[in-house]
């Protein structure tokens, strides 16, 4: 059974349907990229599905658990994590904060506790700190734990925001333009570690993504919007043929051919 | 660069007519010599030269040049403000345009010598400015500690006086102050030229320190150790004033550390945080009230944690309504809630249960083992003895899950949501405890005064508390105590300073944002930033690290 | 793939939060009802109370109307609150003093009544207006790309400062205003007698506002503030000077506080170094009422808020058998203040703006 659908859900802002009745269905252990021209809709998707918008209408079921009216912070210890478009970290705290609070989740102290003192607190705090470090030392961040957010460079940015969302633990990670702004290297680099994610800690990747090589590479399933609505769905091949598709990207063929090649 | 000099000769305008300069006129920084009231005019002259010469371009002389001119245009102003005093009669608009200050303005000469000195003792005052803004950093910094330690002694000369007070120091205290108050011209030069010369060595002491064999935690074992005996002894040594200072220092750390969880921690601006304070010693003052609004005669201590959970649902009950109102709007519904709490109680409408603008009176003293703890050296102690508490409370707080919590929603509060924080109780918590830690303020304050009265918890106190934290650092806790100190203590020790304490605190506020944001104690992240350990190894790739994870 | 049946989407669930909210709210309703069904039943006052009570509200709100342009220009351009705009207004009727009393008593006063007082609003707006762009200059521009508490804190500092430098220049006492004899007693108008000073300020507030609006909405500047308010970045880029557009917000807020100083000065009769913190408070309250940065929502607003403050207290509390309602006077004000924040962040009139503050 898939992990993530959506039924007929729609997101309108005043008079604008940003999303219409999309159906989308992500498949358990899935690499699924959503493509479209720029206002699409698609980081209104992942909006709804983390619970940041309400949708006006459908319905939106995670794992089997119905998910569309729930707050953002239920949603996400149910297990759905994301990254930003445009990198949002905690500025002002420590890269080792910014994970810690990624694991807020998987804390049980609560603030007795932590004024005591207690020899089950300090194992947790323990626990947390070393896993904090592990989780930085897997994006490789190993040696910046007491660095300010605000003071790592760009690429080491969006690295600390993906060691903040694999902190929750999450089955289904969302990544919102993961490789904007990197070079080819350091996209090849993104295209491993995400397949990585999938394999070896067996979480499922919705992916927003405008560089079409590392969908085509990547992806088992590829949903195309334009409009707010879905257009084509498929394998990588069978959307990169669809017309409809190559009309929405660019209206001629040629030069979509060369876009998507 | 040729504004300084007009922008600071408004400012002595502005000091002068204010009534800054004459009310420390009255103070001796050298006796029969130099008064504080001086010392203010030639500093804001050499700090226009200092700033001229820095807003210079070019070469040495220039810049010199330049700081010469500022320091003869502020000059400029200083004489024609003198003139003028001679000229008009200003005080009919100006209440403290005195013919004491024109007199100090003028040194005491005739109109055109006195402008024509004022020009000239300014172009000399500027050039020292300017020297010192082209001086090396080595040089001036034992000249600024020396003028500092010089000035401060005359300052602070109450103190320093109470402290030489026994009879074995009286040679001291005779050498460096004249029998009716003002320190020696010998003794001045004695303290700048000792701290000028320590801080000129420090770099080579601090050296020597760490080869004799001090390591770092030994040394700071020792400072806690000597803090913790200094505080003990302060008020023993100081008096019943010093003592009574030193409780509204700690009143006023309680209510910054109440804050800064709010404010620093989770960045929820609250501009009505006296509620808290006003609701928990309204609390003590009505569970222990022998007089006629009391309704329970408890003992203090059976009221303190009634009064604390009293403020803290308060906090959580006063924070609902205000959970989905974020930065700026967030502070004015606060205040507009710490209003209405202060206007209820003051009003004639429950007056029969809180006293309306009289409040309630008759709050005995506490009583500890037979012990009544009535003067304010006793009250010192148990302030101290619950601002380490609570200070203990809120760093445990800080490092705990909640602290982390705290920081991320001040952040950027949809992130934090989108991890799993839950915003509702998070922010009540925060709400809750720092009212709780206010609460605890505001019982103490109660028994100190006797009584409480609508009149004590104005918004004024909301915006002190609020000024200390930035002054401090905004969510540190060593930021808080030096915070209340400098911004409490010091004009509570400065009495001529009693009634420009607003003005100091608004022009702070102001400066502290526009020069040093993160304020005089930065919180623990940053300074932890600057000695992080690692920082400076070789960064592994993305591959490999990820490798290394797996 | 999709189902035949499709459900509507799950209504929010209810929390605590939201119920408490809504208790909050009964409260108040009932509050004003029962103590409105009181008042009247009681009949304590006569139709001309109310419309004394109306009129002076209406005078009252025209001062605020006023101030609460300098707030909702200046938010509708920088997003910030100018905390320190209750003093920029206490500086002009407070330096005007000293204009007005030498006026008095050579007697200039009340030879030329119209006169002197177009004068005393020139010198009050001019020192304003100086106050406000002085501020700007110091306290925001070094500021304008700080984190949103950053200014606010300066203007919190900025506001101190001006009070107690007030103070320690002019002293901490009350200072009598001079009065017009000419606006002493009452006008008949309609068969209704009115206070002259009561009409005199509702009045001036009228001219002031109308001419100002017109600025706004007809000059070229009026439309570079506007075009800034919308988007700095896309002004700049327009050709527009947003500094100088900026400077000019403060200035024409700050002399319209200080005109509004001046007709307070008039209905109150007396100036005093705080006489800015709770009409400035007041005058964000109509801002806010109206629709932070919508011009003619913060005039309806400060209108709004002067008459509910003014009839109010009787009309709310006075049947509830409170004792000295006028004493609560503030607190339906600021209570007003908060319901609207909590409840109605864009206020009455704002709907364009709701959507830019989030």
């Amino acid at each position: 059974m898939a992990l993530l659908i959506t039924r007929g859900m729609t997101k309108r802002f005043g008079g604008l349907v940003a999303v219409r009745a999309l159906d989308l269905k992500v498949e358990e252990r899935a690499i699924h990229s959503v493509i479209g021209p720029n206002g699409a809709g698609k980081t209104t998707v992942f909006n709804c599905i983390t619970g940041f918008y309400r949708p006006e209408e459908g319905e939106i079921w995670f794992a089997g658990q119905r998910v569309d009216g729930l707050r953002p912070d239920e949603i996400a210890h149910l297990g759905i994590a994301r990254t930003y478009q445009n990198i949002r970290l905690f500025a002002n705290m420590t890269a080792l904060e910014n994970v810690l609070v990624g694991l807020h989740r998987h804390l049980r102290s609560s603030w007795v506790g932590a004024l005591l003192g207690s020899p089950a607190v300090r194992r947790e705090e323990r626990w947390a700190h070393e896993e904090a470090r592990r989780l930085l030392e897997f994006v490789g961040l190993g040696g910046r734990a007491h660095l300010l957010a605000r003071h790592l460079p760009y690429g080491e940015q969006r690295k600390l925001e993906l060691a903040r969302a694999l902190a929750t633990r999450p089955r289904l990670l969302l990544l919102d333009e993961p490789t904007a702004g990197m070079n080819p290297a350091e996209t090849q680099e993104v295209i491993q570690f995400i397949r990585r994610l999938r394999d070896e800690l067996g979480i499922t990747i919705l992916l927003i993504e405008h560089h079409m090589r590392v969908v085509m590479t990547i992806s088992d399933r590829v949903t195309v919007l334009d409009y707010g609505e879905k257009i084509s769905e498929g394998s990588p091949e069978q959307v990169q043929d669809d017309p409809r598709v190559i009309e929405a990207y660019l209206g001629t063929r040629k030069v979509a051919a060369e876009a998507l090649g | 660069m040729w504004r300084a000099g007009l922008v600071f000769g408004a400012l002595i305008w502005f000091v002068s007519l204010a009534g800054l300069v004459e009310a420390l006129h009255a103070r001796w920084v050298v006796d029969g010599v130099v008064s504080a009231g001086q010392v203010l005019l030639w500093g804001v002259v050499v700090a226009s030269g200092w700033v001229g010469a820095r807003r210079a371009p070019g070469a040495l002389v220039s810049r010199l040049g330049w700081g010469l001119f500022s320091g003869a245009t502020a000059g400029f102003c200083l004489g024609l403000l003198a003139w003028l005093g001679g000229q008009v009669d200003l005080r009919s608009v100006f209440i403290n345009a005195s013919p004491v200050l024109f007199q100090l303005l003028s040194a005491g000469l005739q109109p055109p010598q006195a402008w024509l000195a004022a020009v000239l003792a300014g172009s000399v005052l500027g050039l020292v400015g300017a020297a010192g803004a082209v001086a090396p950093k080595g040089l001036v910094r034992p000249l600024l500690a020396g003028l500092g330690a010089g000035v401060s002694l005359g300052m602070f000369q109450e103190l320093v006086l109470l402290v030489l007070q026994p009879e074995g120091l009286a040679a001291v205290r005779e050498w460096l102050f004249v029998a009716s108050g003002g320190p020696t011209a010998h003794g001045v030069g004695a303290v700048a030229l000792a701290s000028a010369a320590a801080a000129a060595l420090r770099p080579a002491l601090s050296a020597g320190g760490r080869t004799v064999g001090l390591s770092f935690r030994a040394g700071r074992v020792l400072w806690i150790v000597v803090g913790i005996a200094l505080l003990a002894l302060l008020p023993v040594a100081g008096g019943p004033f010093v003592a009574q200072v030193l409780v509204l220092v700690g009143l006023y750390t309680l209510m910054g550390l109440g804050l800064n969880l709010e404010v620093g921690l989770a960045g929820l601006l609250d501009l009505g945080f006296v509620a808290f304070f006003a609701i928990g010693a309204y609390t003590v003052g009505l569970l222990t009230s022998v007089g006629q609004h009391g309704i329970a005669h408890w003992s203090f201590w059976a009221a303190v944690p009634v009064a604390v959970l009293v403020s803290l649902v308060a906090g959580v009950i006063l924070g609902i309504p205000v959970l989905g109102i974020r930065g700026d709007y967030l502070a004015i519904a606060t205040l507009g809630f710490g209003e209405i709490v202060r206007l209820l109680v003051l009003s004639d409408a429950l007056r029969p249960w809180l006293g309306g603008s009289q409040g309630v009176l008759s709050i005995p003293k506490p009583v500890l083992g037979g012990w009544e703890l009535s003067g304010p050296q006793h009250l010192y102690y148990l302030t101290v003895v619950a601002s380490a508490v609570v200070a203990y409370v809120a760093w445990r707080l800080q490092e705990s899950r909640l602290g982390r919590a705290w920081m991320a929603i001040r952040e950027d509060e949809d992130v934090a949501e989108a991890l799993g924080i839950n915003l509702v109780s998070v922010k009540l918590l925060a709400y809750g405890l720092g009212a709780a830690f206010a609460g605890v303020g505001g019982a103490i304050f109660a028994v100190m005064v006797g009584s409480v009265f609508p009149h004590s918890f104005q918004l004024l106190i909301s915006i002190q508390v609020l000024a200390l934290i930035i002054v401090g650092g905004m969510g540190s806790i060593p930021g808080v105590v030096v915070g209340s100190a400098v911004l409490i203590g010091l004009p509570e020790l400065l009495r001529e300073f009693g009634e420009f304490r607003f003005l100091v605190y608004g022009a702070a506020l102001v400066a502290m944002m526009l020069l040093r944001p993160e304020g005089l104690l930065p919180a623990a992240a940053q300074r932890r930033e600057l000695h992080a350990e690692e920082s400076g190894s070789a960064l592994q790739p993305w591959a490999v690290g990820a490798g290394g994870g797996a | 793939m999709a189902t035949a049946t499709l459900q509507r989407p799950r209504a929010p669930r209810w929390s605590f939060v939201d119920a408490f909210l809504w208790a909050f709210r009964l409260v108040v309703v009932v509050v004003v009802a029962w103590g409105t069904v009181g008042t009247l039943r009681l009949g304590r006052y006569t139709g001309e109370q109310w419309l004394d009570f109306f009129v002076f509200g209406l005078a009252q709100g025209g001062i605020y109307a006023l101030i609460a342009l300098g707030y909702t220009m200046v938010y509708g351009i920088l997003r910030m609150i100018n905390f320190a705009h209750g003093e920029v207004f206490m500086s002009g009727a407070y330096t005007a003093y000293f204009v007005a009393a030498p006026l008095a008593t050579s007697g200039f006063l009340n030879r030329h009544p119209l006169l002197s007082l177009s004068l005393l609003v020139a010198v009050a707006a001019v020192v304003s207006l100086s106050v406000a762009v002085l501020v700007e200059r110091v306290a925001y521009r070094p500021l304008r790309r700080a984190p949103r508490l950053v200014p606010l804190i300066t203007a919190i500092g900025a506001s101190f400062f001006l009070q107690y430098a007030f103070r320690g220049l002019f002293g901490s006492g009350f200072k009598a205003y001079p009065e017009f004899e000419l606006f002493k007693g009452q006008w008949e108008v309609f068969g209704v007698g009115i206070l002259r000073t009561q009409a005199v300020v509702l009045a001036s507030a009228a001219v002031l506002m109308f001419a100002l609006y017109q600025f706004v909405m007809r000059t070229k500047v009026g439309k570079a503030m506007r075009a800034v308010s919308e988007d700095k970045d896309a002004a700049a880029l327009m050709g527009i000077d947003v500094d100088r557009i900026i400077v000019l917000t403060f200035a024409i807020g700050g002399a319209a506080a200080g005109a509004a100083g001046i007709l307070y000065a008039l209905v109150f009769k007396q100036v005093h170094f705080f006489m800015g913190f709770v009409p400035g408070i007041k005058a964000f309250t109509s801002a806010v009422l109206g629709g932070i940065g919508n011009i003619p929502g913060a005039m309806l607003g400060g209108l709004f808020l002067g008459v509910v403050e003014s009839v109010g207290p009787a009309l709310f509390l006075d049947g509830l058998g409170i004792v000295a309602p006028y004493q609560l006077k503030d607190v339906i004000a600021f209570t007003m203040l908060v319901m609207v924040l909590i409840f109605r962040p864009q206020g009455i009139l704002g709907e364009r703006l709701a959507a830019k503050r989030a």
